[in-house]
């Protein structure tokens, strides 16, 4: 099929194997994604947290920057300072999961290209996985990525032995970021699904977090009980995260039942994204 | 040689409503019509071969595939062009083409070299960055054509290809068709209500109503049954010449004085009949191939069904 020629020829070629196709729909998608500088801004903001955490614990073993300083420590770098650390990394986290979740998968609905995709070799899974994974691979650069990043900091700074004692904090970041970037991820891909327009899905995403808190409380003060907390997804998200930093944390549910609850409104999320990512949906007619 | 698509007893149903019925045939045709009312079960046919609907009852093998267990092999040998509106509004057509020419299986430069080159050769070689929300419905379609043919499949399905298009862009459209049959490098399936686009590209057909398979045609086929089917109208005849015509080893029968219906054998050479026309003195003033074009066909089919039904 030369441009020259202009007749119809078939391709006889090499083809990619099955599994790399996600990673097509990923790419095609971060093209897309960075197009809008507000939020290639937003993005690039997200590292300043984690530059001046860095450039702190540099001071906070630099004895010539802390007695210019006039400090004998600008501040802790233990648990704590994870478990903050990803509590505000969590938060920005949040934002842009609102900026990019929204608009990952509504296009495609709104603009029917879904039979595109599926009439390929490329399955419903692994369409939904590739989508994923521009928020898993955002997400995890501005949390849990900078945090081990600091932790190897500090090791190399302090010393060997500091590494040793602290050596169960990777886990704790990597699972509590984990957990907060499924849930992100899976409910505002599910938002986008159901929610054709974007600006309304990014709305819900804000809602499902900032109404679900305030119905929690509401739940429990009607009903008198403390179950209204699993309806608070980013309480859930701080309880789980305290727990696996051994810090304490006032919460009227358990660590295991937060654990439950979010692995449950994870399953809701693929559930919902399940029915709706298909082909063409059948109508009850 | 493997038949492009076999349907075995296929039935759909969705919430107890039966969709498509027991559908038995084998096509094996280089352009494969499937015709039918709106609402007969085209586009479902189409969407079951292609996994999108799960199956009720018995199956179907496109390539020797069954759409129940080997899903993805089917769809790498198939391109397809939904009938509906559909692409991404924020790409560019080369963009577009090359993205779904690599889910269909191409490396990433191959893909490029081939988006380009479909896009020129469906004739958007021109548009082919311009964004293709920006394009009119006549060149969505011919965008749509060019990616479900920029993988180079086997067989290509095209749901309503010429759905709002005006008569120059839906001769185009035709035209493309055309060549792609003709190339033989692929196979084609095309589904439509517009019997024309069906009877100008099509070697075979498959009629739906219903759900159900009420007829299926060969059109080659009958092409050449026709042209055994001759009409005369002659003047000057003194009643021996469906006579001599008979000794020629025709069949013959006199509908009137002067018109007459000849079936011809197989090896018949037609010079015969003029040379015996010359020696009786009689004049051949009008001469008709049978021609049971493909709406006959179809409201035949219709009728029958509708006296089954």
């Amino acid at each position: 099929m030369a441009v020259h020629k202009r007749g119809y020829r078939g391709y006889a070629g090499q083809l990619t194997p099955l599994w790399s196709r996600c990673w097509i729909v990923t790419r095609y998608a971060f093209k897309n994604v960075f197009q809008w500088k507000l939020l290639t801004s937003f993005f690039y903001a997200c590292f300043i947290f984690p530059l001046t955490c860095a450039a702190g614990i540099y001071v906070n073993h630099s004895t010539r920057l802390l007695v210019m300083f006039g400090v004998r420590s600008l501040f802790d770098v233990d648990a704590g300072f994870f478990f903050q650390f990803l509590r505000v990394q969590g938060s920005l986290a949040f934002i842009l999961t609102a900026l990019v979740g929204p608009g990952l998968v509504s296009p495609d609905l709104a603009n029917n290209a879904l039979p595109l995709y599926f009439c390929r070799p490329l399955s419903r899974a692994a369409h939904v996985a590739g989508k994923m994974m521009i928020l898993v691979s955002l997400l995890s650069l501005i949390t849990w990525v900078p945090a081990i990043l600091l932790f190897l900091i500090q090791s190399s700074l302090a010393g060997w032995s500091w590494m040793w004692a602290n050596l169960w904090l990777p886990a704790g970041v990597f699972l509590g970021s984990a957990i907060q970037i499924l849930v992100f991820s899976v409910l505002a891909l599910a938002l986008s699904a159901w929610i054709k327009r974007k600006l309304a899905a990014g709305a819900a995403l804000l809602a499902v977090f900032f109404f679900g808190a305030g119905f929690a409380e509401a739940v429990d003060a009607v009903l008198g009980t403390h179950k209204g907390a699993l309806l608070n997804i980013s309480r859930l998200i701080l309880t789980v995260q305290a727990q696996l930093f051994r810090q304490p944390w006032r919460s009227p549910i358990s660590a295991g039942s937060a654990w439950m609850a979010l692995l449950a409104v994870s399953g809701i999320c693929l559930w919902l994204l399940a029915r709706k990512v298909r082909a063409y949906e059948v109508v009850r007619g | 040689m493997v038949p492009v698509i076999e349907l075995e007893g296929l039935g759909v149903r969705f919430w107890q409503r039966n969709i498509l019925q027991d559908l038995r045939c084998t096509l094996s045709g280089r352009a494969i019509g499937l015709l039918g009312p709106n609402g007969a079960g085209k586009s479902t046919l189409i969407n079951t071969l292609l996994g999108f609907y799960p199956v009720a009852a018995g199956t179907a093998r496109v390539f020797g595939y069954d759409i129940r267990t080997q899903t993805m092999q089917i769809r790498s040998l198939t391109g397809y062009m939904p009938e509906t509106d559909c692409f991404i509004a924020h790409m560019t057509a080369v963009s577009f083409v090359r993205m779904m020419a690599e889910l269909s299986g191409l490396p990433s430069s191959a893909a490029l070299e081939r988006a380009h080159e479909a896009l020129f050769y469906v004739g958007l070689g021109e548009a082919r960055y311009r964004k293709l929300g920006t394009y009119s419905l006549g060149m969505k379609q011919l965008a749509k054509l060019a990616q479900a043919i920029a993988h180079g499949p086997k067989l290509i399905i095209l749901d309503e290809p010429t759905n709002g298009l005006d008569p120059p862009a839906r001769q185009r459209m035709i035209r493309l068709i055309h060549e792609m049959r003709d190339s033989r490098e692929l196979q084609i399936l095309l589904c439509s209500h517009l019997l024309r686009d069906v009877e100008e590209t099509c070697d075979e057909v498959l009629i739906l109503k219903d759900g159900r398979q009420v007829h299926y045609a060969n059109l080659e086929e009958e092409r050449r049954t026709n042209k055994r089917f001759l009409e005369l109208e002659t003047v000057g005849d003194d009643g021996g010449f469906a006579e001599a015509v008979e000794n020629l080893g025709c069949a013959c029968a006199v509908t009137s004085g002067k018109r007459m219906k000849i079936v011809l054998p197989e090896s018949f050479v037609m010079r015969d009949l003029y040379r015996l026309a010359e020696a009786r003195n009689v004049q051949i003033r009008r001469m008709n191939y049978r021609r049971d074009s493909l709406e006959d066909i179809f409201l035949k089919a219709m009728e029958n069904s509708n006296g089954r039904s």
